[in-house]
């Protein structure tokens, strides 16, 4: 099952959490009404432990102190930084990503930077993007590893010093890292 | 492993100053996180690219600071905006030390 709750958005304040309260809502009505009560029977029989709630995805400590530093004392808006990857990656060693946000990229006008963070491999940071006028586009892409089940986040620092943020859950089957 | 094979790919038609144009790198490297171990239980070390930089007449275009995170045989894709006749110039850094380096001429047409 999608886990569509973010466990870390205590650090966006409190729009975000009025979301959460309401995604976490909808996330139970709809497992509610889309389970049948024999096949959850059948997986209570079978796997007693696989019946229980999945323990929820907490964010790595990693994850909140490299967000912390990226984020510092601002708070990002939500909504413009479009984050790809696929909801579900069979193979966690070879994940792509795009990233791209609108911006004139002028010199008065431009993305300087995009972090991009996961909330569950063993190093928090995937990576960094310096961006310039001559980029001419803020849009990069490439291609990730997953550990785990987890979600994916982009940060933004335009040249006015605002942060953007964006998220996007991902689905893992084999992860990567070689953490395991 | 060093980096091998740079590969650089721009679009075939020529630019006219202002474009805005795709450029894909990708280069052979093991990417090795730090994280796993030989099957005697020995730490294999860290090696990876950390840093990919783009650069047009010497000025910076792009830069990305990579962790252990990203995937071997590192793929990247970013723009530039073509202000005119030049050399575009990219640079992988791995944690050996290792600098490989791509030149591209770009005329405007």
């Amino acid at each position: 099952m999608k886990n569509t709750t973010s466990p870390w958005e205590h650090l966006l304040g409190g729009r975000a959490l009025d979301r959460r309260a309401v995604l976490a809502g909808a996330g139970a009505l709809a497992a509610a009404a889309m389970v049948p009560a024999a096949a959850l029977a059948e997986a209570a029989k079978t796997t007693p432990a696989a019946a229980a709630d999945p323990p929820p995805l907490v964010p790595t400590a990693q994850f909140g102190d490299a967000f912390a530093k990226v984020v510092g004392s601002g708070t990002p808006l939500e909504g413009l930084v479009v984050l790809e990857l696929p909801e579900f990656a069979e193979n966690g060693n070879i994940v792509p990503y795009k990233i791209s946000i609108d911006s004139p990229m002028t010199g008065e006008d431009h993305i300087q930077r995009i972090t991009l963070l996961s909330t569950q491999n063993p190093q928090a940071t995937v990576a960094v993007f310096h961006f310039t006028p001559l980029s001419g586009k803020a849009t990069v892409s490439g291609r990730m590893r997953l550990a785990k089940t987890q979600e994916v986040v982009a940060v933004a620092l335009t040249s006015s010093n605002s942060l953007l943020v964006g998220r996007q859950m991902v689905d893992v089957g084999i992860g990567g890292c070689g953490a395991e | 492993m060093a980096a091998s094979k740079p590969r650089l790919k721009l679009p075939e038609q020529a630019a006219a100053a202002g474009d805005v144009i795709e450029i894909k790198a990708l280069i052979t490297h093991v990417m090795e996180t730090g994280n796993r171990k030989t099957a005697d239980g020995q730490p294999i070390p860290r090696n990876i690219i950390h840093t990919f930089r783009a650069e047009y007449d010497g000025k910076p275009v792009f830069t990305a600071e990579f962790g252990p995170s990203i995937s071997a045989n590192p793929y990247i894709s970013f723009y530039l905006k073509v202000p005119g006749p030049g050399e575009l110039r990219v640079t992988w850094i791995d944690d050996e030390g290792g600098e490989t380096i791509e030149r591209y001429p770009i005329a405007v047409g």
